[in-house]
């Protein structure tokens, strides 16, 4: 380890109104470590990156950087004293192209020419290729991901900050981004790379610092420690994994055949020739990174996107052009990942986002009269069955937690009874209580012999509650396998678009990545 | 019969009020704010205009006194819905009613009025040459300033670090956000700038085009601007082919109205704003064209928070 | 330093407040304008305000005159202010209520002089569907090719406009007027005329129908599903597809109802208080009402005030222009100062005004 720290922190505090999100902060960091910050959502890690990046002052405490006090006033002052930092989300422009996507996050412009040649030299340094020309709304997000990480290294940072990086990566190209990371602390930069995903970690890091509820709880080397044990500290309990138990499979409840699907937004991914079908009392997990196509699947299985007929059977009856309340009504519920502005409108009331999916099956609209009272006690039980936190059904939607939200889109579907549920991501930045709960609801649901479609990236929840597995990757679905003798190595395949199983087609050209 | 140059002369002077408000909404656009007072700041620019030349005396003072008028005009603008967040379509609207009010508040006094002439560029000598020779130099100063805003524009937008950070806000401003660009500040000087363009092309109005001012003058002229903003799905010189397409069917259809020629005058009278809804439906059917260009921001409220 | 918060829900107090809040502001801001015009602004904002309603000189003539004023401007922001909360931006409603004129007119004038009572009921049917045929326009341009339905809405304001002169001048003249333009008066011929029902007043079927528009929305929004739908779709436009609410059949129906009401009142105002086709007969109520229609907070009963209040301004204005020789624009101005401090102060209803640094940017 190095002789003096290149970071210090050193009691970081920072409240905003009603919740401290980090208190009493302290780590530090020495050149050329990879440094994991681990916690759960809502731990406090991204605060104390904004604070380190010049995105948030601190109320109290101070860093220093190399020696010297450090205290960013804005993400230019941070990227000036070297600090570079690789987000989750929000800062890559769809409509530009790699080079103007990097230009823009350094202070120092090349000529356009240039700055071309350098993408393409440190790409080839780092084994990140990349077309500097073409438009970032193009690019797979792996792809993206290394334009973000492309942009930091040209500006030779002592510090990479590593926002959850493999949460949008198949294994293989963790592996890759690994490599690529090791080479990058290996020229003498230290990496923070915060995660949730201990493996992750135990590979990677050198030292691991873990956050609960804005506190360290501990410093730690990852791969002196036990996963169990990490994940115990992180989490604060020990938590028990869903109760399931074995059943006949029963009648195909939901088929899809060859469902191809033009994108609807600009950017957005086409559906080729998706295939499977789900019985009663089974679930069905699709894995893939998000951005694969599980906006749009999920969006023609909901009926927001007409299809032909015959490319979705709901008990053998094509439904793939009826609308989506016809479809409520038959019994086919969705919940889709976004919950604020998609499952539910965020300025309604609870009871108002009630009727929103519950008016058909629940009898709440008389002669295109609506029924407050009904909307209301139904409602009311959502809350209750499901333990929303919230003081009641007059609460607008977006004055709830995102895991209590969460709570409730997902009960709303369930109390109504579906035969055929799908979720998309149903415990995305749900903590992990309510995660297990909601988990435990949909096995619940499928014991009870309805049908379930579980889309998600988290490969370990859907192993823990699917019967069968398969993978969207670039809009083609793989042949769903039983989840039991299915290893990590094939997971991993199918995720990353190996699927020789599906039959190929003239003219398709989508091989392994 | 109609003359060919002398057409093109008209139809030139008759698109560049039109083509100064849409460049400038063009670039507020492309940041990420849709101002739908265009119109208002117009008939701002048109009145603060030719009350300054009327009253100082030089046809400059008044183009650069409608160019201030717009510009604080889109100050409000620009207050309100980027400190005050609020609806920019409907501030774009109230932008448009109160400046038709004060405007004819302002120029009760002013109706009748002639303005001082504006001199052209060159020397008659150079004009009487040829057609082409007229068609090149036989413009007023603020005709050739169009055109150079227009190259302006498109050299700043697509070659200079500026005009990069100014698509990138409009692209996607939490992203920009992330990155430390000031999207507040930057999408303000859109808006002023915005707010300039659309009074200097109000000041053209009233002490070029007209010359004189009456109530109401614009006519729609802010709302055509908008729309070739549209049609030109944000590219600077598609606007001005836009606003030479539209400036040309506004001066033929005056030139046909004074000829023999039997076309009723309603269907001549509207045909400015139909051949517009007709070029707008055919852009907008298009769904590639119309959607890769757009500003992907374009009139979202934008609040950094916590 | 200022900063905003967005609250966890909206203020309910603030709903009420803002709207309050923009009219005092307003006066302040009017009368400074008063002042800048050398008129002296308390008496101006009196005889603007108070003079209409409470002096015995004008009160007579003045409080009929709010109702005919108020019920114009009430029917067409109601239709309005569906669309504006679906987030579909109807703003050409001038020229739907110059068609509605029009057409209503014309099936008037084409029975002449019959004076059959069916005559009047048809010419407001007429006037609905001619309002309602020209809202279509932007609708089905906006659901067939996604045309921006607020500049097709707008710029169609205009070609009514150049309609109306060839009626005014041509098609509807008068034959027996001595070439003059314009059309017969409507509202001096029995059978075509839209009477005062309550002699004193100033209710005509207009203001009735303007009073039914509010009681129906109300029960529209509060209780139909329609009105749920409408409210969904402005607010969270992916939830409402995802409840299955048709877009396309929204625009429709939205425009259409909007395009309906303006065109029944243009028929009210040109068979009543304007009484013939002119030139000039349209006075821009279609444009207030966008004021009216954001001043009432898109709500029913707020727009019912609203209409009201900028009625009196009209009422006032043309007092302060009569006994004080304030220039008529002034007043439009003075509407339009009334929007701005409305949507200024609308953020207090969604965000809090905290006083202190602003540490997260």
């Amino acid at each position: 380890m190095g002789l003096t720290p290149l970071l210090t922190i050193d009691g970081l505090t920072k409240t905003y109104p009603g919740v401290v999100a980090n208190d009493d902060v302290s780590f530090h960091l020495a050149p050329g470590e990879i440094h994991a910050l681990l916690g759960e959502n809502g731990a406090g890690k991204s605060t104390l990156v904004k604070m380190i990046y010049g995105l948030a002052k601190p109320d109290a405490g101070a860093m220093t950087l190399g020696g010297a006090p450090y205290t960013p006033a804005a993400p230019w002052a941070a990227r000036a004293a070297g600090v570079a930092m690789v987000f989750q989300h929000f800062s890559l422009f769809e409509a530009l192209n790699v080079a103007e996507n990097i230009a823009l996050g350094t202070e120092t412009l090349p000529p356009p020419r240039a700055l071309a040649a350098q993408i393409r030299e440190v790409g080839k340094s780092y084994g990140l290729p990349l077309d500097p020309g073409r438009l970032v709304g193009d690019l797979s997000a792996g792809e993206r991901q290394r334009v973000e990480i492309i942009r930091c290294l040209l500006q030779n940072p002592r510090l990479l900050i590593m926002d959850e990086p493999t949460s949008v990566l198949t294994p293989q190209e963790a592996d890759i981004l690994f490599h690529t990371l090791r080479k990058i602390s290996a020229g003498g930069a230290a990496i923070l790379y915060i995660s949730h995903k201990l493996e992750d970690i135990r590979t990677l890091c050198d030292k691991a610092t873990i956050l609960r509820q804005g506190k360290v709880v501990a410093t730690c080397t990852p791969r002196e420690v036990s996963a169990a044990r990490i994940a115990e500290l992180m989490v604060g309990q020990l938590l028990s994994p869903p109760a399931r138990t074995e059943r006949a499979p029963g009648e195909v409840l939901l088929k899809v055949a060859d469902l191809s699907l033009e994108p609807v937004a600009a950017f957005g991914t086409p559906l080729r020739h998706i295939g499977f079908d789900v019985r009663a009392g089974e679930v069905l997990g699709i894995g893939g990174v998000a951005g694969n196509g599980q906006d749009e699947l999920l969006m023609a299985l909901s009926g927001e996107v007409l299809t032909a007929p015959g490319a979705i059977l709901f008990k053998d009856h094509g439904i793939g052009a009826m609308p989506p309340g016809q479809r409520r009504s038959l019994g086919l519920l969705c919940a889709p990942e976004e919950r604020l502005g998609h499952a539910a409108a965020p300025d309604m009331s609870l009871t108002e986002n009630a009727v929103l999916t519950a008016r058909q099956r629940e009898g709440l609209e008389r002669g295109g009269f609506l029924d407050w009272a009904g909307a209301k006690d139904f409602a009311r039980r959502v809350i209750a069955n499901f333990d929303v936190r919230t003081p009641g059904p007059d609460v607008v939607a977006r004055a709830l937690s995102g895991g209590n939200l969460q709570k409730y889109v997902i009960g709303r579907e369930i109390l109504q009874t579906p035969t055929v549920l799908v979720v998309n991501q149903p415990t995305w930045g749900v903590d992990a209580g309510a995660a297990a709960a909601i988990r435990q609801a949909l096995l619940d649901l499928a014991k009870g012999g309805a049908a379930v479609v579980c889309i998600s990236q988290d490969i370990d929840e859907l192993l823990e509650i699917s019967d069968w597995f398969c993978a969207l990757n670039e809009g083609h679905l793989s042949t769903p396998r039983p989840v039991r003798g299915l290893s990590m190595e094939e997971i991993g395949l199918m995720l990353g678009g190996a699927h020789a199983t599906h039959k190929a087609e003239p003219g398709a050209t989508h091989a392994a990545a | 019969m109609i003359d060919p140059v002398t057409l093109i002369v008209a139809l030139i002077g008759a698109s560049t009020p039109i083509l100064l408000a849409a460049i400038g909404e063009l670039v507020v656009e492309k940041s990420g704010v849709l101002n739908l007072g265009v119109e208002g700041m117009m008939i701002i620019g048109a009145i603060c205009g030719f009350m300054t030349a009327v009253n100082i005396g030089f046809s400059w003072s008044g183009f650069v006194a409608g160019a201030a008028g717009g510009a604080i005009l889109s100050v409000v603008f620009a207050f309100l819905t980027q400190f005050l967040l609020s609806n920019q379509v409907a501030t774009g609207l109230a932008l448009t009613l109160f400046g038709l009010g004060l405007a004819a508040l302002l120029g009760e006094a002013y109706s009748g009025i002639s303005p001082p002439l504006t001199p052209d560029l060159f020397p008659q000598t150079l004009q009487e040459g040829s057609a082409i020779s007229s068609i090149i130099f036989g413009h007023d100063p603020v005709i050739y300033l169009s055109l150079g805003l227009v190259a302006a524009v498109w050299y700043v937008l697509q070659h200079t670090r500026a005009g990069l950070i100014l698509r990138a806000v409009g692209e996607n401003h939490d992203a920009a956000h992330a990155l430390g660009y000031r999207v507040v500040r930057i999408r303000c000087l859109a808006i002023i700038f915005g707010g300039a363009c659309a009074g200097l092309g109000g000041a053209y109005l009233s002490l070029v085009r007209v010359p004189s001012w009456t109530e109401g003058m614009t006519a729609g002229a802010g709302w055509i601007a908008l729309a070739i903003v549209v049609f030109a799905s944000w590219r600077p010189w598609r606007a001005l082919l836009g606003a030479y397409l539209f400036g040309g069917i506004a001066a033929l259809q005056l030139r046909l109205q004074a000829s023999d020629i039997t076309v009723p005058v309603v269907l001549l009278d509207m045909s400015p704003y139909i051949v517009t809804i007709v070029v707008l439906v055919l852009m907008s059917s298009n769904r590639v064209r119309a959607t890769l260009n757009a500003p992907a921001a374009l009139g979202k409220v934008f609040h950094a928070s916590g | 330093m200022l900063r905003l918060e967005k609250r966890p829900a909206p203020a309910r107090g603030w709903i009420i407040g803002a709207p309050i809040l923009a009219v005092l502001l307003t006066m302040v801001a009017g009368g400074l304008m008063f002042a800048l015009l050398g008129k002296d602004p308390a008496e101006s904002i009196r005889v603007i305000f108070w003079d209409p309603l409470f002096d015995d000189r004008f009160a007579g003539f003045s409080r009929p005159q709010l109702l005919v004023k108020a019920g114009p401007l009430i029917l067409i922001a109601i239709g309005l202010s569906l669309g504006f909360r679906a987030g579909i931006w109807n703003i050409g409603a001038e020229g739907q209520y110059i068609i509605g004129a029009i057409c209503g007119a014309g099936f008037g004038l084409a029975f002449f002089p019959s004076e059959n009572p069916l005559i009047f009921p048809g010419m407001i049917i007429a006037g609905a569907l001619g309002g309602w045929a020209w809202a279509m326009i932007p609708a089905i341009l906006r659901t067939r090719f996604r045309t921006n339905e607020i500049l097709v809405s707008l710029l169609l304001v205009y070609v009514a406009e150049a309609i109306l002169a060839t009626a005014a001048t041509g098609f509807l003249r008068n034959p027996d007027g001595a070439g003059f333009p314009g059309s017969r008066n409507l509202a001096r011929h029995p059978g075509t005329d839209n009477p005062e029902i309550f002699a004193g007043t100033g209710v005509h079927w207009g203001v009735m129908t303007a009073f039914i528009a509010v009681i129906a929305a109300c029960v529209l929004l509060n209780r139909h599903i329609l009105g749920y739908q409408i409210k969904l779709a402005g607010q969270a436009p992916r939830a409402a597809r995802f409840a299955g609410v048709n877009a396309a059949r929204l625009i429709i129906l939205c425009l259409g109802i909007s395009g309906a009401v303006a065109g029944m009142a243009g028929l009210f105002e040109v068979a009543g208080p304007a009484g013939q086709i002119s030139i000039d007969f349209n006075s821009g109520y279609g444009f207030t009402a966008i004021i009216v229609a954001f001043l009432g907070r898109l709500h029913p009963v707020g727009i019912l005030l609203a209409g009201l209040l900028m009625a009196l301004t009209f009422i006032g204005g043309e007092l302060a222009q009569l006994m004080l020789g304030v220039p008529a624009p002034a007043i439009q101005a003075f509407q339009g100062m009334l929007l701005f401090f409305l949507l200024a102060l609308d953020v207090l209803s969604n965000y809090q005004v905290r006083i202190g640094y602003r540490t997260a940017a």
